[in-house]
């Protein structure tokens, strides 16, 4: 259908005084997927997702959304994405239901609002106003606002923050019927397991650039597959357990009395481990085995937690 | 449950009833507004009576004392709805991101505007007609040219407009929140709208005089008030209130 991508952004360079928010971004989304935008607070998300709904002008670089430039052809383009906020962007004296059916006003061929008032359970907002709304509501209602216009696109700037896991769920339910009816979403986050269980593809955004960029298969398969993590007293002498290791795995302690043994974990390693323990009269607690997720991606490539 | 289809068919509404709809809902986010319509309706309604029955500031001109008061209470009725509460709802708009939200929607700015110009004219619309069936119970007896009446009533909508988006696009909400209101009680006093201007020293006067609610309702008393012809002098100074501030409002808004 369309070859071209629906984002492509080069170069972009984006400064609020002296200070870079973004900085030398690349990055490229493809159409009918979903793309996560992962990264630290303060990372430059927010700058770069607004930078593609036409917000802000960048300082050097170029952006093209659905081959459009957002700044000087925002007219044509903003009928074709949705936009969610991260927060407001409603009167603070309407309703819910009406806000929405307002929004759908706007475009020529929204989708039924009873259907999506119903689908996020907004009808129980009844006559309250926004202001009065909880968080959730204001969220769905956010949400609903994106996708009423029947976007080709759709930007989502942290849809779950704040919300309880039924909601959430609730939100990645939704997100992914839209993929399913060819919809292209971006969606940023700093939680993991929202990149790791909703999108298609993952860019990790650190200090205003991506720093790593593909399927959360492909970001993960680097370094080590999988590993061991116990906790016990600290200071234990890993070079003594290294010894017993096969050849190529690395044990570290993470943090005083938090270990991790990177390695292909198999039951062998596995009984080494404890094996070793056992001789030097340590139980190892909370012992768990973990695929390299993209908490430890993220590790990796900044040597900082991703949420610190 | 329904199954709804996402599939993507984007489209702008047409720009008329786009148009149509946020003129709609901006009346109807006003009119549900307690403060705004104590701005709105409920104080100059009780100046207007209060003042025609009590005898409690001096009145100038012929007729009765509602005569004099009714075309001052119709300009403090443009001017809050034009000005305050214009600029009151705006700054909050900008504050909660409706603005900014608006923004990435298919309307564009120029009818969102348009759209608040309408929703300020159809208020005062309402304004103007309660206030004159009211001043007409109280034994009004109007004067002079409408098409003069209209002509300054659309005048000073424009120059409050202006001065209430470029305070709304600028300072805080909060800080528009507390000069809009300052600003409304300083002109009601000092703008020729109960108090006559012939009250203030000459040396103040002449600089009240200038003021586009002094304009207004200057204006609006010599037409209805004496029935004298088309009064240039106000409509002049309303004009150049409208054009300096519709044109520093388009420079220094921020929609953020």
């Amino acid at each position: 259908m369309h070859s071209e991508p629906a984002v492509q952004i080069a170069g972009l360079v984006k400064r609020y005084g002296d200070k870079p928010a973004v900085d030398g971004l690349d990055l490229t989304i493809a159409r009918g997927a979903i793309t996560a935008v992962l990264g630290p607070n303060g990372a430059g998300k927010t700058t770069t997702i607004e930078t593609c709904e036409g917000y802000r002008r960048p300082d050097a670089g170029t952006v093209r959304v659905l081959g459009l430039d957002p700044v000087t052809q925002s007219a044509a383009l903003r009928p074709r994405i949705g936009v969610m906020l991260q927060s407001g962007g409603v009167y603070a004296g309407a309703r819910a239901v009406e806000m929405l059916r307002h929004t759908a006003r706007l475009h020529a061929h929204p989708l039924d609002v009873d259907a999506l008032v119903e689908r996020l359970g907004l009808g129980s907002c009844g006559r309250t106003t926004y202001r009065r709304l909880s968080g959730g509501q204001q969220q769905r209602l956010a949400l609903a606002m994106a996708v009423v216009g029947r976007p080709e696109l759709v930007f989502l700037d942290e849809p779950t923050a704040g919300l309880d896991p039924q909601a959430r769920r609730a939100t990645w339910e939704l997100v992914r019927d839209l993929r399913r009816d060819g919809v292209t979403v971006v969606v940023t986050t700093h939680h993991m397991d929202e990149a790791e269980q909703l999108a298609d593809r993952v860019a990790v955004v650190d200090r205003g650039k991506v720093i790593a960029d593909g399927t959360t298969e492909e970001l993960c398969r680097g370094g080590a597959e999988s590993s061991l993590r116990f906790d016990g007293p600290p200071g234990l002498d890993l070079a003594a357990l290294l010894k017993e290791l096969p050849e190529g795995a690395t044990a570290v302690e993470t943090a005083p009395g938090s270990y991790r043994v990177e390695a292909a974990v198999d039951p062998r390693l596995l009984a080494t481990v404890t094996g070793w323990c056992a001789a030097v009269g340590v139980l190892p607690e909370r012992l768990s085995v973990q695929r390299r997720s993209l908490e430890d991606v993220f590790l990796d490539l900044t040597g900082r937690e991703l949420r610190s | 449950m329904t199954t709804t289809d996402y599939a993507p068919k984007p489209g702008a509404a047409p720009v008329g009833r786009m148009l149509l709809a946020q003129t709609a809902f901006e009346t109807r986010m006003l009119l549900r507004n307690g403060e705004q319509l104590l701005l709105t309706v409920v104080i100059p309604t009780v100046l207007l009576v209060l003042f025609s029955a009590v005898d409690i500031v001096a009145v100038e001109g012929p007729g009765k004392r509602v005569d004099f008061l009714a075309p001052g209470l119709l300009a403090l009725a443009v001017m809050s709805t034009a000005f305050t509460g214009q600029a009151i709802a705006t700054g909050f708009e900008r504050r909660y991101g409706v603005l900014k939200r608006l923004g990435a929607s298919p309307l564009p700015r120029w009818t969102l505007l348009t759209a608040k110009t309408g929703c300020v004219l159809v208020t005062e619309a309402l304004q103007v007609a309660l206030l004159s069936v009211i001043a007409l119970a109280l034994g009004w007896s109007p004067h002079g040219n409408p098409l003069a009446v209209v002509a300054l009533l659309v005048l000073g909508t424009a120059a409050f407009s202006g001065l209430g988006l470029l305070m709304a696009g600028t300072l805080k909400a909060e800080a528009t929140l507390a000069a809009a209101n300052l600003v409304f009680i300083l002109l009601l006093l000092a703008g020729g709208v109960v108090v006559p201007l012939g009250k203030f020293p000459d040396a103040v006067r002449s600089v009240l005089e200038l003021l586009p609610i002094s304009a207004l309702s200057d204006g609006l008393r010599s037409v209805l008030q004496t029935g004298a012809g088309v009064p240039w002098a106000d409509l002049g100074i309303l004009a150049g209130w409208s054009v300096l501030g519709l044109a520093a409002a388009a420079r220094f808004f921020r929609w953020e």
